[in-house]
């Protein structure tokens, strides 16, 4: 009773949070609904006794999916009336395509069977006393290991594509090499110095840089005028 | 006697001892997140060679409650433009989630108020779900300080996640189970921390992280974003967030003794220290591992913010995946791997 | 070489040996003072509370030059005077505002009488700005109260002047 009753409660704040994030105006707050319908479908998947997927649900998606979500979401600059302004002209475009999706849809659950099996699969979603994560990673890294690995490779395609199409090397930039500043061998050293002493007498003192050679004096002859450059140094 | 067990064994006697569960292991952990407030002034005062609070009775172990009596008298300040609800919501929500996580620790044998199947995948995400509070936080202020307090915490706190995942599996593959208190149970002969110690060392620097801890507190960052994500806040929210942070920190310190230090477990089942009853065991070790974060803090400057990108992505993800791979490989290759 | 500093960074030599260095710490002796409790020595020429000094016979010391007044960069005191019955000439009025004073001392250097000093109390916070509006009776009465003191000072300083 109270399963079936907790099931109709996170259906509902499901479907509200859906519906709450089409319809938000604040894109945040869209993001914020998005992550609470997230957490009811983890209960859901709770009630359904599927408990490794519930938390992987809240790990992946709530932990990191969304919070990217929600990072980019935040640093958006969005201007409400700039958007609201071609919504009578695209309006009927966007009618005709959602009518076709639904009309696919709805053709699709007009031809759809269940299985035979379906209600005792659904009465025992784990088999033979095992736990949920036992049972998923038999079946994970046995009968569709290969697959499990393509889409692993896939993701990682994907990542190193974007990693790509946005890796810039732009010339002139200097980067720091960390492991060079460690490895420098050091010029700086830190002593303690006895008050009273002089850094000169311990010998800490470090002598000033050799003068540099005096400029070559050019000799200016008498009767080249008087400009500038003769109050330099010839008095 | 029978009366009772009668009682607590219909659904509303159910639900009063969950009730009295909960507060059996809250109110200890809350007085223990208000000493450690006071414990943390402490050593990080006497790392400084000071004193720290100590007038506030005696040696200053009244401290924290009187700071909860300052927090409880100031005025609650709602900046204009900050978005009230969810201001308010996030330091509920840190405090929350800092809360809810305990349900699944075990702090002796069979003590747990939860003890689900996959207890450990419950804490990651429960833990992972703190950025939720700073985030909001730093939005719903309307501030640019929090702002980008809230920015760094999301793309910190994502980032060693994944270093933490890494070490988690490592310990789950040497467990064989998700299962928190089965995972103490693997550790009776030998504690992780020995042959997992590399692994114990990125745990704790990534629980750092977490927390939002010195050397890697850049979503607070006194220095440069004032109080980050948490500058608007004042009195009871404040507390909250303030309360949440430390109880956080007592949870990571108590992941860090179930997956390393053997838990409840005493270092040898020999006479002396079985006579030590195992939740006092459990929190020593957590108490030392605060002491850590404490001692850390007073000796680290805080790092650079690509540096810290660079230290989850690029030293601490490809080192512990590739000791996942080795753990793994002995395994397999030792027959160690559990049935 | 590159094997060592490796290793070194790698087994993190660095970091523990800073905190090596903050447990010794930690077990160092504490340089707190319990401040109300515990106070440090204070320098004769420490430039606090000022005060109005008296001679041994009662008589004020101060002669309404206005020296201080001048050299006050502050401006913070107002000097009246007037010649007394007996010919003398007397301040009517000596007012420090004491939340103009920056305490840099200019006016007991100027003194030719060693009259307005400043005395080794800092602990004269009140709690309304009014307070801090320092009349001649209230620095007579610092002469009075801390004169041991502040004569005992000046002794001390006297081989510097």
């Amino acid at each position: 009773m109270i399963a079936g009753l907790a099931f109709y409660l996170f259906a509902a704040i499901l479907i509200a949070c859906a519906t709450m994030v089409v319809t938000s105006r604040n894109p945040v707050h869209s993001v914020l609904y998005l992550i609470l319908g997230f957490f009811n479908a983890a209960g859901l998947f709770l009630l359904a006794g599927a408990e490794f997927l519930a938390m992987i649900l809240v790990i992946v998606y709530v932990g990191a999916v969304a919070v990217l979500f929600l990072f980019v979401v935040m640093m958006l600059d969005i201007d409400f009336a700039k958007m609201r302004e071609g919504f009578q002209r695209y309006a009927p475009f966007g009618a005709v395509v959602g009518g076709i999706l639904f009309l696919e849809l709805l053709m699709v659950m007009g031809t759809w069977q269940f299985s035979g099996d379906a209600a005792e699969l659904r009465l025992s979603p784990v088999p033979g006393g095992v736990s949920n994560t036992v049972a998923l990673g038999r079946v994970l890294y046995t009968d569709y290991v290969f697959l499990f690995q393509i889409a692993g490779l896939i993701l990682l395609v994907a990542m190193m594509g974007a990693i790509v199409l946005t890796l810039r090397e732009r010339p002139g930039t200097r980067r720091q090499v960390i492991e060079d500043q460690l490895a420098r061998e050091g010029k700086v050293e830190i002593l303690s110095v006895p008050s009273g002493k002089g850094i000169r007498e311990l010998g800490i003192y470090r002598p000033l840089p050799k003068p540099e050679p005096a400029p070559k004096q050019v000799s200016h002859g008498h009767g080249h005028g008087h400009d500038d450059h003769g109050h330099g140094g010839h008095h | 006697m029978q009366a009772l067990q009668d009682f607590l064994a219909t659904p509303v006697g159910h639900l009063v001892l969950t009730v009295a569960q909960a507060l059996a292991l809250l109110v200890p952990v809350l007085i223990a997140v208000a000493y450690m407030t006071w414990a943390e002034r402490r050593i990080m005062a006497a790392m400084q060679l000071r004193k720290g609070p100590n007038v506030v009775g005696p040696f200053g172990m009244l401290q924290p409650f009187a700071d909860a009596l300052k927090m409880l008298m100031k005025e609650t300040i709602v900046p204009t433009g900050a978005s009230r609800y969810l201001f308010l919501a996030a330091p509920m929500l840190t405090f929350l989630l800092a809360m809810i996580a305990w349900s699944v620790i075990p702090v002796n044998d069979g003590w747990a108020i939860a003890d689900i199947n996959v207890g450990i995948l419950y804490l990651f995400a429960v833990s992972s779900l703190g950025v939720y509070g700073v985030i909001i936080a730093g939005w719903a202020s309307n501030s640019k300080y929090a702002f980008l307090g809230a920015l760094r915490s999301a793309a910190q706190m994502v980032s060693y996640e994944v270093s933490m995942g890494f070490v988690i599996v490592c310990v789950l593959l040497c467990a064989g189970s998700l299962n928190l208190t089965e995972i103490v149970r693997a550790q009776t002969t030998v504690w992780y921390v020995i042959p997992l110690f590399p692994m114990a060392i990125i745990f704790f620097i990534s629980t750092l992280a977490e927390t939002n801890r010195a050397p890697f507190d850049l979503p607070e960052g006194e220095s440069e974003l004032v109080a980050g994500f948490f500058v608007e806040y004042s009195s009871m929210s404040f507390a909250l967030f303030f309360l949440g942070e430390y109880a956080n920190i007592l949870l990571m310190c108590s992941l860090t003794t179930i997956l390393f230090l053997g838990g409840w477990l005493p270092p040898m089942a020999i006479e002396p220290f079985t006579w030590v009853p195992g939740p006092l065991w459990f929190a020593l070790k957590a108490g030392l591992l605060f002491f850590c974060f404490v001692w850390v803090r007073a000796t680290f400057p805080r790092y650079r913010y690509d540096q810290l990108m660079r230290l989850g992505w690029k030293v601490f993800l490809p080192f512990s995946l590739v000791w996942l791979i080795i753990t793994a490989l002995t395994l397999k290759l030792m027959g160690w791997l559990p049935a | 070489m590159r094997l060592d500093r490796f290793a070194r960074s790698f087994l993190l030599a660095e970091l523990v040996s800073g905190l090596g260095l903050t447990l010794k710490y930690f077990f160092g002796k504490k340089a707190t003072i319990m401040y109300p409790y515990e106070k440090l020595p204070l320098s004769p020429r420490f430039k606090g509370e000022h005060a109005l000094r008296r001679y041994a016979n009662g008589e004020e010391r101060c002669i309404a030059c206005k020296l201080c007044e001048a050299v006050c960069p502050a401006q913070a005191i107002t000097i009246e005077a007037e010649p007394r019955e007996d010919g003398s000439r007397r301040t009517t009025r000596y007012d420090i505002d004491m939340t103009k004073c920056i305490y840099c001392g200019m006016c007991e250097e100027a003194c030719p009488v060693d009259a307005i000093v400043e005395g080794p109390n800092f602990e004269f916070a009140t709690e309304t700005r009014e307070e801090l509006m320092y009349d001649k009776d209230r620095l007579l009465a610092n002469g009075d109260r801390w004169e041991a003191e502040i004569a005992k000072r000046l002794e001390l300083d006297a081989p510097y002047r």
